[in-house]
């Protein structure tokens, strides 16, 4: 079997792990902790394929209806 | 009552459990023994049902127990002790089950040591987690019950059968609640907590009754008539009844009566301690008092709609309210209310006497409260209520001082909520002014129907007086109808022309209409215009004429600019926009309809671009002034010319009935051939289908096609003169469809979509061969409803019928249940004011509204053409 990449499917959209300087503006410009973000666990499929760990923000860039495109913030949870 | 600590205490937890006997005997203030209510004299007697200490309902007694007056005791329970054991009907299910997952002669669970452990352990674990342990408790009694030997003691275990409501029978032999009881008191606490029961809580056999407990008279008040008789409670007839049966027991069975007497009596009690727990139990008839009407016992007070919880614990009832039947007036405005004189005259708005309206409050007060707008009642500085009287009204208006209150009659111009159930939107509750009128109905602007899903074939409403002037204020800004106009929904007007309103200016603006000043100062006679353009032309005698379109721009605000496609438009392959031969296509320039015909797609309810454009171009004030004067406009316009509808009207030429039936036929034909190509093999089934499939599907697009066909037939010989056209073009009412069924062919009817096969083995009618695939064998109804339908046809036709009606009442209760779901999942959200929606946690739950950040009130039907516009208007020309 060859090994393939989740995110390579069309309807998967761009997850990727946020770096603490992006992750610490994005915090600042919702004045939230990282708590009050939506969560995503590590089983998750997506989340083993980009290597998240607990405590990692993922980071996802998805198609929009409205906008075009819009990214959502997770936390990854266990 | 005095020792009662100012703060109220803080429920950690609460635990069920079943009363033991002792627990009844212990919190029982005395025992029941006498099945008497009250002495001659009225006192209630010692020991009776009525005891004092039992608690007080008359005035003037005190409480034995508490020393309470009536009002201040809470009452207390009593108690009767039964001479034989009773089940509580309550338990059977648990009942039935112990008795067959334990042994009958050791008491044990029937369940292996190890088995046992196993469950306990899982119990444990279960409750650490904090689930519910209800599907392990159900195996754990499902593998017990089928246990055949028990392997404690090695008894055989009879099959157990129960018998509604309270019988158990072994073996076909009925087990008496003693025997019962006896089993169940043997069953070691270990082996209860397997089956969830905790023995400190909740022993198995206090579900069968020795001690009933007798509720305290407040609970059971017994109500005095006017007649001076004492009418005594439900419960308390049935208590009688327990008592006296219990007493009839004692003395037989202390006569040494026959068995066979003392079991009929046994069972009597039993039923009678049934229907006082539950009097509509299946299997029994209901206990019924002596005017033949049902006892409503205990579990009838709480179940069901107007049962003690959703009845009286969450059903909310306010004051300041009233509810009539609505009825229309389109000389209202939309923002307004109709509200009856006699609703008028009782709800009040508090007014508080200040310098400035003193005067006028002194006016209210001196109406009284018989001639309108008076004042109902006056509230004094220091709270005292005085109701104003035609003894009282002078001098209360003379004493009127500053910083009293005048609850003072509603009078025109007052803000109110209006409300139609189901309140599924937020358009469903919206402030309307009010304006009394005579009569005894809610008249309501019919424009304002749809955001509420009214009509008038007996419709109730509701109305809220605001009782705060915040609320006042709050309602008037965000609620009034005229702020709702647009639907959040999807970004239109949900209010508009409905109806006649549509096919009015339908006639009015449709091409160039000649209309004389007579008529044309007429029909503006409701709006604020009072002058006339210059005239369009003048006829051959002289006079002056207006067009239609020209009549219309009166009522349109005078900087409007926008075109679109009206909804006569046929959707040609190259618009022509302006040249539009079917004057399809709006244009209105500075408030000046010069092209296009407006109908549905211009001023209808869900579609009108009209209001939209002056809802977001200039205002909702100029919005609602709009569709007032365009409602009235179109009510005198339809007025002018007339609109009927008759048979006749489905009338078509012999030449055209010809074409339809060669259609059907042919169509007819076409099946046939079908069926036989079906029949020798030959068809070919398409991709995905079986042949029987293919074959259904092909017959029904063939005759799909041709009533379509003949729909197009019928349509050709009926141009725009025709009534029922003029509705269904300009989307007033009806569709072609309609017009189609009435006058050409009324076509397949369909159960879940497929021809109708259901009725006998292999056909649907004895009419029919077995195994005909025929369209007339299968539900096509080749008539018109003008024509009238054959008899077969008729039977397929309410065939369909009723899955439609079906189809509707299920979907309603469905899509409701649906939609509460969702509205509880999603009623704490909010958007903030960075765009963010987070819950009351403050999680976010998306980091920009919708992705955009846009309000859908304020897109235009969803769709991004702001931008557009604005480059429009500012080119002032089309830019690609």
């Amino acid at each position: 079997m060859t090994k393939f990449s989740l995110l390579d499917h069309e309807s998967v959209p761009k997850h990727e792990i946020m770096p603490e300087g992006e992750l610490k503006s994005v915090l600042s410009k919702y004045s939230i902790e990282k708590e009050q973000l939506p969560k995503i666990k590590v089983q998750d499929p997506v989340s083993k394929e980009i290597g998240a760990v607990v405590g990692d923000v993922v980071k996802i860039t998805r198609k929009s209806q409205t906008a075009g495109e819009a990214e959502y913030y997770r936390l990854v949870i266990e | 009552m005095a020792n009662v600590p100012p703060i109220p205490k803080r429920i950690s937890s609460i635990k069920f459990g079943l009363l033991s006997p002792k627990e009844i005997r212990k919190m029982s203030s005395t025992p029941i023994i006498t099945a008497d209510t009250y002495d001659d004299d009225g006192f209630p007697i010692d020991m009776g049902l009525m005891d004092t200490r039992l608690g007080v309902i008359d005035p003037g007694l005190r409480c034995k127990t508490c020393s309470g007056r009536a009002g201040e005791c809470p009452g207390h329970f009593g108690h009767i002790e039964l001479v034989a054991p009773v089940v509580h009907v309550g338990f059977n299910k648990v009942i039935r089950k112990l008795l067959r997952a334990t042994c009958r002669k050791c008491s044990r669970i029937l369940l292996e040591p190890a088995q046992k452990q196993h469950y306990l352990d899982q119990l444990i674990g279960i409750e650490e987690i904090g689930h519910m342990p209800d599907d392990m408790i159900n195996e754990a009694y499902k593998e017990a019950s089928k246990v055949k030997v028990c392997p404690y003691c090695n008894e055989e275990q009879l099959d157990i059968k129960f018998e509604k409501p309270t019988e158990y029978l072994e073996n076909g032999e009925k087990l008496t609640p003693t025997e019962i009881r006896d089993r169940f008191e043997n069953i070691p606490d270990e082996d209860i907590k397997v089956v969830g029961m905790d023995p400190k809580n909740a022993r198995p056999e206090w579900m069968i009754l020795t001690v009933l407990p007798v509720p305290p008279v407040t609970v059971r008040p017994s109500i005095t008539l006017e007649s001076g008789q004492r009418s005594e409670d439900d419960l308390t007839h049935k208590l009688v009844d327990i008592i006296r049966i219990n007493q009839r027991f004692q003395e037989n069975r202390e006569a040494g009566a026959p068995q066979l007497i003392i079991e009929d009596l046994w069972e009597l009690l039993q039923y009678h301690v049934t229907t006082f727990f539950d009097n509509s139990v299946s299997g029994i008839p209901p206990a019924r008092h002596r005017s033949g009407r049902p006892l409503k016992t205990l579990s009838q007070r709480l179940k069901g709609k107007e049962g003690r919880f959703r009845g009286s614990l969450s059903g909310k009832r306010v004051n300041f309210s009233a509810r009539t039947v609505i009825s229309p007036d389109p000389n209202l405005s939309i923002n307004e209310v109709g509200v009856p004189m006699p609703i008028a005259r009782i709800l009040t708005m508090p007014c508080v006497v200040t310098p400035r309206n003193i005067e006028q409050l002194k006016i209210y007060v001196r109406n009284g409260e018989d001639v309108h707008p008076g004042a109902n009642y006056v509230l004094r500085q220091d709270g005292r209520r005085i109701k104003v009287t035609n003894v009282n009204k002078d001098d209360l208006a003379e004493k009127l001082e500053f910083g009293w209150t005048v609850e003072r009659q509603l009078k025109d111009g007052d803000i109110v909520l209006f409300n139609r159930q189901p309140s599924l939107h937020k358009m469903s509750i919206m402030a309307h002014s009010v304006k009394v009128l005579p009569n005894k109905t809610f008249r309501l602007n019919p424009a304002v129907c749809p955001p509420y899903n009214a009509d008038f074939d007996g419709d109730e409403m509701n109305m809220h007086a605001l009782q705060t002037e915040e609320s006042r204020a709050e309602a008037k800004i965000l609620m009034q109808v005229q702020e709702n106009i647009l639907s959040p929904r999807f970004g239109g007007p949900i209010i508009g022309g409905i109806h006649d309103h549509i096919s009015g200016l339908f006639l009015l603006t449709r091409f160039e209409n000649h209309i004389l000043a007579n008529d044309a100062y007429d029909m503006l006679r409701k709006s604020d215009i009072k002058e006339l353009p210059s005239p369009a032309g003048y006829d051959p005698d002289g006079k002056p004429y207006w067009t239609g379109k020209q009549i219309f721009s009166q009522i349109l605000p005078k900087n409007l600019n926008t075109q679109f496609s009206a909804q006569v438009c046929s959707h040609c392959d190259t618009c022509k926009k302006e040249e539009c031969p079917n004057d399809a296509y709006v244009v209105i320039r500075d408030g000046e309809l010069i092209k296009g015909t407006i109908d549905e797609a211009a001023i209808g309810a869900f579609k009108g671009k009209v209001q939209d454009r002056i809802i977001k171009e200039i205002g909702p004030e100029a919005g609602a002034r709009f569709i007032d004067n365009m409602t009235m406009l179109a009510v005198r316009a339809i007025m002018r010319t007339g609109l009927s509808f008759g048979i006749a009207d489905e009338d078509i030429p012999k030449e055209a009935r010809i074409q339809i039936n060669e259609v059907l036929g042919k169509a007819e034909d076409a099946v046939q051939n079908l069926i036989k190509s079906y029949q020798n093999k030959e068809l070919e089934p398409l991709p995905g289908r079986t042949l029987d499939e293919t074959i259904e599907m092909s017959i029904m697009q063939k005759l799909g096609k041709a009533r379509d066909e003949t729909g197009n037939i019928a349509d050709s010989h009926m141009g725009l003169e025709n009534p029922a056209v003029i509705m269904a073009r300009s989307g007033a009412r009806g569709s072609i469809l309609n017009l189609t069924q009435m006058a050409a062919c009324v076509g397949q009817q369909a159960v879940r979509g497929e021809r109708i096969r259901r009725g006998y083995g292999g056909r649907t009618l004895p009419h029919f061969q077995k195994g005909d695939l025929g369209s007339d064998a299968h539900g096509f109804v080749k008539a018109s409803y003008k024509s009238g339908l054959n008899p077969t046809e008729y039977f397929f036709h309410a065939i369909g019928g009723r899955e439609g009606l079906v189809d509707t009442a299920v979907r309603t209760s469905q899509s409701g249940y649906l939609q509460r779901r969702l509205v509880n999942a999603l009623q704490d959200l909010e958007v903030q004011y960075d765009l963010t929606v987070r819950d009351t946690r403050g999680v976010l739950v998306q980091f920009k509204y919708g992705e955009d950040g846009i309000n859908p009130t304020k897109s235009d039907f969803s769709k991004p053409d702001t931008i557009h516009r604005i480059v429009r208007s500012v080119a002032s020309r089309e830019v690609a």
